[in-house]
């Protein structure tokens, strides 16, 4: 220890001559004013570096820091709200197209189920149109059919009678071939 | 006091009270009430240990704090909230008078566990004199703010009213006793720390005196030291924090010694 260096001048009541502690050093009345004197300038040292200085300087920077924590939670409150506002206008927008292609869409529709039923009709038209002459031009060749049937029926009859080697009456066979094709 | 060498063996020297010695920086002369001794140069180490946290640490004054300014805010928003917590948002006007003893002990306490430096708070006249400073201090306080009324702190009038002059004189006996247990807490446990851990470093170089014995002792009091060390470390800022919440305590008495 240190004290081994102290000489024979420093003993006194508290400190033998060898340097050592003569009972508790704490107990020593020749040191407590020294103790005292210094601790009291040391305290009021420590009290303005503390009052005049360093506590006025953290509780401003704590309250700085506060203030821009609020600041920062306030702007970022109205960041959000604008976002939010954004959110919805593109929210309107989108229904706005929704709403706008749906009925885009509606018309077209309607436009060509229009000339849907237009074309349809035309074609209809047109149907029934070919459908008449066709059938007009069945009854005709079967109308055709129906005399050239008569035509060879009343030549082929003729032919066979001539055969047969009877003087046929031309008038009797057609009559003949007539009734037998009604018949 | 423990001058002699008692060991084993002659080698081993045991001086575990002479760290506390207060001696003359310079010279040998005797300690006067001015003079600068180790008493002083560690008090003084103590103010600028806390300048430097408190002043210097925060001089950037950054709104993002660095380590030390942390440290520094740490300290200020930990005593704030105990003043706060513990004697009520009325007391907080005293906040730097209880910083200030705060901030003297932790660092006196802690400068004081640096190997070869000296413990200003392990002398009972120190902690007497911040002990005195806070009981006359905190009566001058509790008579000014509360009149005659601070002696309701004494007449606890929950009590039955045979037993309130016992309870009276129990209340003021230990109301006087206050500054001798608030001080001697502080300087016992700050000694005894230390002069334990002279103890044991006394034994270390038992190896070098005696192999055989010394190789299983020095080890151990090697070990023994740490240990204490490190719970000196804890000591130190818990003896610190139970003075401060005691004054705390105490202020809060004077500021409402109604029960």
């Amino acid at each position: 220890m240190a004290t081994d260096t102290l000489g024979e001048g420093a003993a006194s009541a508290c400190v033998d001559a060898g340097g050592g502690a003569i009972g508790l050093p704490q107990l020593c009345p020749d040191w407590m004013g020294n103790q005292i004197v210094w601790l009291v300038i040391a305290l009021i040292v420590i009290f303005f570096i503390l009052s005049r200085i360093a506590l006025p300087r953290i509780a401003a920077v704590l309250a700085e820091r506060q203030g821009t924590i609020t600041n920062d939670l306030a702007a970022a409150e109205d960041l959000k709200e604008k976002a939010s506002d954004a959110e919805d206008a593109y929210n309107k927008a989108l229904a706005d197209a929704r709403a706008q292609a749906q009925e885009i869409i509606a018309e077209a529709k309607a436009e060509i189920n229009a000339e849907l039923e237009e074309a349809t009709q035309k074609a209809d038209a047109e149907i029934a149109a070919k459908a008449a002459e066709g059938e007009k031009a069945i009854a005709d060749i079967r109308a055709n059919a129906m005399e050239s049937v008569k035509e060879v029926a009343k030549d082929t009859a003729k032919e066979l009678v001539a055969a047969m080697g009877v003087k046929a009456d031309a008038r009797t066979v057609t009559s003949a071939v007539n009734s037998r094709l009604k018949g | 006091m423990a001058t002699e060498a008692h060991g084993e063996s002659e080698g081993l020297v045991f001086h575990p009270m002479d760290q506390f010695i207060i001696k003359p920086l310079t010279g040998d002369g005797p300690v006067g009430l001015f003079t600068i001794t180790n008493a002083t140069l560690w008090m003084a180490l103590t103010c600028l240990a806390v300048f430097a946290l408190m002043v210097l640490g925060t001089s950037a004054r950054s709104v993002i704090p660095g380590r030390i300014q942390s440290v520094a805010e740490l300290a200020y928003g930990f005593i704030r909230k105990m003043v706060e917590d513990v004697a009520g948002k009325d007391a907080l006007p005293y906040f730097p008078y209880i910083m200030t003893l705060f901030m003297f002990i932790v660092f006196a306490n802690f400068l004081g566990l640096i190997p070869g430096s000296f413990t200003s708070t392990s002398h009972i006249g120190v902690t007497a004199v911040m002990a005195m400073m806070v009981f006359i201090g905190v009566t001058v306080l509790g008579f000014v703010k509360n009149g005659a009324g601070f002696l309701s702190l004494f007449w606890i009038s929950s009590a039955p009213l045979v037993l309130r002059p016992i309870l009276a004189l129990i209340e003021v006996i230990s109301y006087f006793v206050r500054p001798v247990s608030h001080s001697i807490r502080l300087a016992g446990n700050m000694m005894a720390g230390h002069a334990v851990m002279k103890v044991f470093a006394a034994f270390a170089p038992l190896v070098l005196i005696s192999t055989g014995v010394g190789l299983v002792v020095t080890p151990l009091s090697i070990l023994a030291i740490t240990a204490v060390y490190g719970l000196e470390v804890l000591v130190s800022f818990i003896q610190a924090y139970v003075f401060t919440i005691l004054t705390c305590v105490y202020l809060k008495d004077a500021l409402h010694p109604h029960h």
